[in-house]
């Protein structure tokens, strides 16, 4: 191929590129440097893009239109997305990098006259990786969105049906290698693949989601990175390789936070042990509901408040609300804090864009392992919309699903208000003592509307 | 065979580069972090525009195209989102 300007040149672009995604992705790693460390990557992209766009015997009326197309979803969906749909729309673009990708290796598979067997072997890959990606992040969307339920799915023999897809694919690569002229046999890879990417992730449920979607981020970055390979083209297989590392890397981390195996959240089975104590045995007539007056007293004389936030508080859309409480202790000089769980919500730092959102200042959230130490110095420990990550049959029942999790110490502080609908399980479908305690009051409600009216009876007080 | 030594090495290091940067981003950044490299997977669009050229067999352009398509979605929507998301992300005043 050639270009209108020296090769060399363009080369250089994509390692200037290449720079400018590292230089950006560093940029993360502190909130005051991260919006310029996103316009330094997007100004990569955009170097990568233009130098390439000055390759010989480009039809640009086309790509126009597949960049009008796209482009024009991608504004109007960035614009538009709710805080608390971040979930399902990171989801759907990890999707469509892993479709580009597929679309990609197939296109260059029909242009390369006589590839060798390192090309084939690429496209096959890139073919199934992205394709898993593609099928895998749309069952993943349409969980987030509710569109489909968001419980695990499964049918008997499932293993053993996506062992066989899945070795059918491999051995369609093995094929392609052998018989380059053999297109037939990508397409029978994507295909497979795009099978084996549904069936892998139906079987995965609620709670379980931000590990299924930082891996699917990492394939994503794979499949650019395979694509990379096939074109033999450094800047691709960099930037594919800095997502694929980061995939991995939040995957380990939400892995961690569960005390679970990645094996485990894939091909095993997260549910009630028949065993466990039921629901009447841990409740027990022991549970104590409270009002948003009485709440309300208590906050008023208390000195050091935390919040921990769950997924719950998403539902709701009570991120607001409970920015307006904090406001109204602020004033009367109360300290209040957050504790975020890493698995709290459905993505990874799902809890802390939500209240980003409703301004609260990054400083005030505290992750789990730094709060933890100082639960005894918390008078009112405020919990919205959490239940797994706050139970403490994690540290005391080695039997329990949950054994071992490592769990926000809620319990440990003076007085605990858990903000809730009803005492229904969480997703590890087992009762709560945290609920029954002797420090816990239940305020039964919706979020947002509990906390509308503790925030209305603190006015008062 | 010099070319893959090639191309495995830069595979190598970035991963490694990767790795070494990731993990000190904090947790509160992780969803940013995740929607910007979302962005970043959309380099795929620059092979989709190379497939495009006017001498490939058609099927070529088409596939192309759509690949276009898929990946400026990746790359506008991931980063206008992104930085929506940052620019929310306020310190103390």
């Amino acid at each position: 191929m050639t270009f209108l300007i020296d090769i060399g040149w363009v080369n250089l672009a994509y390692v200037a590129a290449s720079i400018l995604f590292i230089s950006g992705l560093k940029g993360l790693t502190h909130p005051r440097t991260a919006v310029r460390g996103n316009l330094m990557s997007a100004v990569g992209m955009l170097l990568a893009v233009v130098v390439t766009l000055l390759a010989n015997g480009l039809d640009y009326q086309w790509i126009l239109l597949g960049a009008v197309i796209g482009g024009a979803i991608g504004a109007v969906a960035a614009a538009r997305v709710q805080m608390t749909q971040m979930p399902e729309m990171v989801a759907l673009f990890n999707g469509f990098g892993g479709g580009a990708s597929v679309l990609v290796a197939g296109a260059a598979f029909l242009i390369t006259a006589d590839p060798n067997a390192q090309t084939t072997i690429a496209t096959g890959l890139s073919g199934l990786i992205g394709a898993v990606t593609f099928t895998g992040s749309l069952i993943a969307f349409l969980k987030l969105a509710e569109i489909m339920p968001g419980r695990a799915i499964g049918f008997p023999g499932m293993k053993i049906f996506n062992a066989v897809v899945g070795l059918g694919a491999l051995a369609c690569v093995g094929w392609l290698t052998v018989d380059p002229s053999a297109t037939v046999a990508y397409w029978i890879i994507v295909a497979a693949a795009g099978v084996l990417g549904v069936t892998l992730t139906i079987p995965i449920g609620g709670a379980d989601m931000p590990v299924v979607i930082s891996l699917l981020n990492s394939y994503s970055g794979l499949a650019a990175t395979a694509t990379g390979f096939v074109l033999m083209n450094n800047v691709l297989i960099i930037a594919g390789s800095l997502v694929g590392a980061s995939g991995i890397i939040l995957t380990k981390i939400m892995c961690k936070a569960m005390n679970r195996s990645l094996t485990s959240v894939l091909f095993g089975t997260f549910g009630p042990s028949a065993d466990g104590p039921s629901a009447d045995v841990v409740y027990g007539g022991r549970v104590k509901s409270t009002s948003p007056e009485e709440v309300a007293m208590l906050l008023e004389n208390a000195q050091r408040v935390l919040v921990v936030p769950g997924y719950g508080m998403a539902v709701a859309q009570a991120q607001h609300t409970v920015r307006d409480m904090a406001n109204l202790l602020e004033a009367r000089g109360v300290l209040v804090e957050y504790g975020i769980h890493p698995v709290a919500g459905r993505m990874p730092g799902h809890m802390n864009v939500l209240l980003a959102e409703a301004d609260v200042p990054y400083e005030s959230l505290r992750e789990m392992d730094d709060i933890n130490p100082e639960m005894e110095q918390v008078d009112v420990c405020m919990v919205i919309g959490a239940n797994d990550v706050v139970n403490p049959v994690a540290r005391t029942d080695p039997q329990s699903p949950i054994a071992g999790m490592p769990i926000i110490d809620v319990d440990k502080a003076r007085t605990v208000v858990v903000v809730k609908r009803s005492l229904s399980p969480g997703f590890a479908g087992i009762p709560n003592p945290l609920f029954a305690a002797d420090n816990t009051l239940m305020m039964f409600g919706d979020g947002k509307k509990a906390l509308q009216e503790l925030n209305s009876a603190l006015k008062d007080v | 065979m010099h070319e893959l030594v090639q191309a495995v090495t830069v595979f190598v290091l970035a991963v490694y580069i990767g790795f070494e940067i990731i993990t000190k981003v904090p947790p509160t950044l992780h969803t940013p972090l995740m929607s910007g490299s979302n962005a970043i997977s959309g380099i795929t669009l620059i092979g989709a525009v190379i497939s495009t050229r006017v001498d490939n067999p058609k099927l070529a352009t088409i596939l192309g195209v759509c690949a276009v398509a898929f990946a400026m979605v990746n790359v506008v929507g991931g980063y206008m989102v992104t930085h929506r998301m940052l620019d929310m992300f306020k310190g103390k005043r």
